[in-house]
């Protein structure tokens, strides 16, 4: 009787330790497909449903110029070309561009923008004003310091002034809204002078890029810049191809 | 104990039937109320400092309230006592932190320390030292403002701590130049209070910032251009001194920085004092 006892025991024993093994490696799966669920944050789940900027891959590839941190640490920004399918319509064109400035280069210490931020809106109004609505990431997770805040900025205003040349000046919003600064400093309630060329500035608060000391040098190792692909991005980043060192910012 | 208050209680009830008795506690109250009405009337800011020699504590000319909208008037050409006050703004403060480092640093404490040191910097040098907070408050930016707004005088710094930047490196900003747009009558508004001043900002902030890069290695030579919301509704020359960074490990390292900034914010604005004239249109020296 004990040693019928003790054969149903290791029996069911060993039926266990089968079925343990066999599941173990799916407990696993399943955990590693849960940590990735978990990293998609609600911003990047938003983003990947406002980001559908229509492209058409009919498009001729133009060479953008994309406007990325130098990688110095003082305030300069690196112009960087990539070739996109770029729209011909200014406020698509617009929205390309931005995308692709948002998605960022490979190396995230040259970001001027959060990852989690999202372009919302784009609008241009028939006197050039631009208003670019970015939801709440922009102002919450953007580094706090004039420095940081003003190359979030510049990025995005040089970027639409490199590809997008009717942007004359640029109205930043958060979630729809005017607030009074970007991260504690920067000043969003005016708009900022993009692109001046043969236009008569008249608005009073339109507010120049800043103008940040030059680049030291500029053999520097020129940074990996490639844009990274997320799933679901509509921009087809193409191929990035450094260009002439650091951006040249100018006083207006 | 219970006898004592029940006897003066009926004292007070035989006593009231007397006419002196009524007269005296009416006359008790009509002094007590005259001394405590004269105790409750607005005293001096401790903030404002008093008139000095030849100007008003609150001149006219200027922006002495934030009401939004409202024209204010472009200083006017009378000469006035030259450079005689510095207000100092320390940024953030309450419930607004600032820039936070990973080691718990807080920009809204540091620039209070580092207050403290250009306080007696500036104060060496001879001038009179206003700051917008002294503890853990938080003023409006236009608060801030009409603080420096409201001295005859006063050059106005306000001191950051950044979250990026080259460690040990310190930066001058300036405001973004806007254009000058005034009124029929000469009135620029408000929030454009800095405009006549970016002239006389520029020539403050470079003096600044060419000793700053002379103890600082790593940072610009001259002063730089930004949107900041603080220098905008300022009637003073005015400039942002920023620290790299709160990003560093040790608090020390910042520290250690204090007195270099605070002298050479001070250096800065004596060098600057023989040049201060109050601008009359566009504020260009």
């Amino acid at each position: 009787m004990t040693a019928r006892w003790i054969r149903w025991v290791v029996g069911v024993l060993c039926v266990a330790v089968l079925v343990g093994a066999i599941y173990f490696p799916i407990l696993r799966r399943r955990l590693q497909l849960a940590a990735k669920l978990q990293q998609k944050t609600a911003e990047q789940a938003r983003r990947e449903l406002t980001q559908a900027v229509p492209i058409n891959p009919g498009e001729p590839r133009v060479k953008a110029e994309l406007f990325w941190a130098s990688g110095n640490s003082d305030g300069t920004l690196w112009d960087s070309t990539v070739e996109l399918p770029l729209s011909s319509d200014p406020v698509l064109r617009s929205k390309q561009v931005l995308n692709t400035l948002l998605a960022g280069p490979v190396d995230a210490d040259l970001r001027t923008l959060p990852p989690d931020a999202v372009l919302l809106a784009f609008y241009l109004l028939p006197n050039g004003t631009a208003i670019a609505d970015f939801s709440e990431a922009l102002a919450t997770a953007t580094p706090s310091g004039i420095q940081s805040e003003q190359l979030a900025v510049d990025s995005i205003a040089r970027t639409l002034e490199a590809n997008v040349p009717v942007v004359q000046r640029l109205k930043i919003l958060i979630h729809g809204q005017e607030v009074e600064t970007l991260a504690g400093h920067l000043d969003l309630t005016g708009t900022f002078l993009v692109n001046t060329k043969g236009v008569q500035v008249t608005p009073a608060f339109a507010a120049p890029v800043s103008t940040p000391a030059p680049a030291p040098s500029t053999d520097k190792p020129l940074p990996p810049a490639a844009p990274t692909t997320k799933p679901g991005s509509s921009v087809d980043p193409g191929t990035l191809t450094p260009n002439k060192g650091t951006g040249k910012l100018e006083q207006r | 104990m219970l006898l004592d208050v029940e006897n003066i209680a009926r004292m007070i009830r035989g006593a009231w039937g007397r006419d002196s008795f009524q007269i005296g506690v009416l006359f008790f109250f009509v002094v007590f109320g005259a001394v405590a009405l004269s105790f409750s009337s607005p005293a001096p800011s401790e903030t404002a400092p008093a008139s000095f020699p030849g100007q008003s504590a609150v001149p006219q000319a200027l922006p002495t309230a934030p009401a939004q909208g409202l024209p204010q008037t472009i200083p006017p050409a009378t000469p006035r006592a030259g450079l005689n006050i510095v207000v100092l703004d320390p940024a953030h403060g309450g419930t607004d932190p600032g820039a936070r480092g990973t080691g718990g640093i807080r920009e809204s404490e540091i620039v209070l320390d580092f207050a403290a040191y250009v306080r007696r910097a500036l104060e060496v040098q001879g001038f009179q030292v206003v700051e917008t907070r002294q503890g853990n408050e938080d003023p409006s930016f236009d608060d801030r403002s009409a603080i420096a707004n409201a001295q005859g005088g006063a050059v106005f710094v306000t001191l950051h701590i950044a979250s990026t930047g080259l460690p040990g490196t310190a930066r001058v900003y300036v405001n973004s130049d806007l254009p000058v747009t005034t009124d029929a009558g000469g009135l620029i508004p408000w929030d454009r209070a800095q405009t006549p001043f970016q002239g006389l900002s520029r020539k403050l902030g470079d003096l600044v910032q060419g000793l700053l890069v002379q103890r600082f290695k790593g940072s610009p030579n001259t002063a730089q251009t930004a949107a900041v919301r603080q220098l905008r509704t300022t009637a003073a020359p005015a400039i942002a001194v920023e620290i790299s960074s709160v990003v560093v490990e040790d608090r020390a390292d910042l520290d250690r920085m204090a007195p270099g900034v605070a002298d050479s914010i001070a250096t800065g604005i004596a060098a600057f004092r023989p040049s201060y004239v109050v601008p009359t249109t566009g504020g260009k020296p």
